[in-house]
């Protein structure tokens, strides 16, 4: 037992961490390609029309997938965080930071694909709905993260001011899921639940998990590869970052 | 105790702490965070009297009227009630009979609800067309199934 | 069906285009400027140790 929290401690240290996560970025990467190249296809070529939205519903398959990952992601830095700041452990927190723009990213599309759907489908861009807002205020979360934490000069303060903005934010993520149960809202309830498995057609369904796969799979590349230009940033006057990236023995 | 549980305690408390605050305020919010109002709260006067707010519901069936240029007339329902509404304006592409709607305007004197603008609302279910047409050949037999085996007895 | 039939997305192209290619084009911007990223670190690490060894 104490043997393996030395271990899980050993992964926290920014030496060891950096060419571990070296090591899986390409797995990552080729996972990330076929997937999203298998999920296209599917999308376009694979996945019949819909009885009422015709083809305007293919959206879907970037929206959900999209949508999902802005509040996993969100849920994971604020763990990360949450580590960092009870176990002081570096690469916790950097792990939080390098999150938090590909959430970002990933908040962003889910409201641009969205409102592209709106548009046509319920007559507008946006409304002012539970769902929509609480969305839009996950991606003031990320941007509000990244500026606090850029904002301080010293990387341990900000990481702990981060770390508290991230947690607090939690909040937020129940209730976007929640928003179309809880309150009347312009937005449908959800297609694939939990509790009430899906209520879309079966190659439809596939083509939408294979597409969320191919998002993971590149969410972890993207951010193992920051993560990586993270701890070079931050550790760039230690001994082993020298040995490793100075070209100089 | 040691620093780092010390921490985790805190950490704790201000989530507890948090979340509980959050739920008070979403509770008191309840109402006012929903994005329409069903006709049945219209029945029950919950709706605003005097100023524009937002009707959400079904369109009924063979209740759809084209009128001259844009003008339309329907019913929106919500199964107990009703509510009349007029509309000018161009509709959006889901806006159907038995298809979900929001319509924004006001409620006028001879309780017609008059709108400046109407959203499809559109449910949470996905399938080519042909599984649609056999689900509710499905469903019509299983009515007429239903209703022949209830005269049967 | 036709390219032509296949690019109007049964009229609702712009909207079907624009979010595919959006979603695209961010997710090879953001990998585009990582790489960037990190060669700037790198390059500013290499000038750190030749500096160190100047010193020697």
């Amino acid at each position: 037992m104490s043997s393996r929290i030395v271990n899980w401690f050993k992964f926290s240290s920014p030496a060891t961490f950096y060419p571990l996560a070296g090591r899986m970025i390409p797995w990552f990467t080729a996972a990330a390609v076929i997937l999203l190249g298998v999920g296209l296809y599917m999308s376009f070529f694979v996945a019949p029309t819909d009885y009422k939205q015709g083809e305007g519903y293919r959206i879907i398959f970037v929206h959900v997938g999209t949508a999902w990952m802005s509040m996993f992601i969100y849920v994971v830095m604020a763990a990360w965080a949450g580590l960092g700041l009870v176990f002081n452990t570096r690469v916790s927190a950097m792990m939080a930071t390098a999150l938090a723009p590909t959430g970002a990213m990933f908040t962003f599309v889910a409201l641009w694909t969205g409102a592209l759907w709106g548009k046509p489908m319920w007559g507008t861009w946006w409304v002012w709905d539970a769902r929509l807002t609480s969305e839009l205020i996950l991606l003031f979360l990320y941007l509000g993260f990244i500026a606090l934490q850029s904002a301080i000069d010293e990387p341990r303060r900000a990481d702990r001011a981060g770390a508290i903005l991230a947690l607090v934010g939690v909040v937020n993520i129940p209730i976007i899921y929640y928003s179309v149960q809880w309150w009347n809202t312009l937005h449908q309830g959800a297609t694939v639940s939990v509790s009430q498995g899906s209520s879309m057609g079966t190659v439809m369904l596939w083509t939408m998990l294979i597409m969320t796969l191919g998002f993971w799979a590149y969410a972890i590349a993207v951010v193992l590869a920051r993560v990586r230009c993270i701890i070079l940033e931050r550790e760039r006057d230690t001994t082993w970052v020298n040995e490793l990236e100075g070209g100089v023995r | 105790m040691k620093a780092r549980h010390k921490r985790f305690v805190f950490l704790l408390a201000g989530m507890v702490g948090l979340g509980l605050a959050s739920w008070l305020v979403f509770r008191a919010l309840d109402s006012n965070l929903s994005y329409f109002f069903s006709p049945t709260d219209i029945a029950q006067h919950k709706a605003p009297k005097d100023h524009v707010f937002r009707l959400g519901g079904l369109v009924e069936e063979g209740t759809l009227q084209r009128g001259q240029e844009l003008t339309v007339r329907f019913v929106v329902t919500d199964g107990p009630h009703k509510v009349n509404v007029a509309y000018t304006g161009i509709l959006p592409d889901l806006f159907q009979e038995g298809q979900g709607v929001i319509a924004q305007g006001r409620l006028g004197a001879d309780n017609v609800f008059v709108a400046d603008e109407v959203l499809a609302k559109h449910d949470e279910n996905y399938m080519p067309p042909e599984v649609a047409d056999a689900l509710s050949e499905a469903h019509v037999e299983g009515v007429t199934e239903m209703a022949t085996k209830g005269a049967d007895k | 069906m036709s390219a032509a039939e296949f690019f109007a997305m049964g009229g609702y192209g712009f909207y079907v285009w624009g979010s595919f290619g959006v979603t695209l084009l961010l997710m090879v911007v953001e990998p585009m400027l990582l790489k960037g990223r990190r060669r700037a670190i790198q390059k500013r690490i290499a000038r750190m140790a030749r500096a160190k060894v100047g010193e020697r």
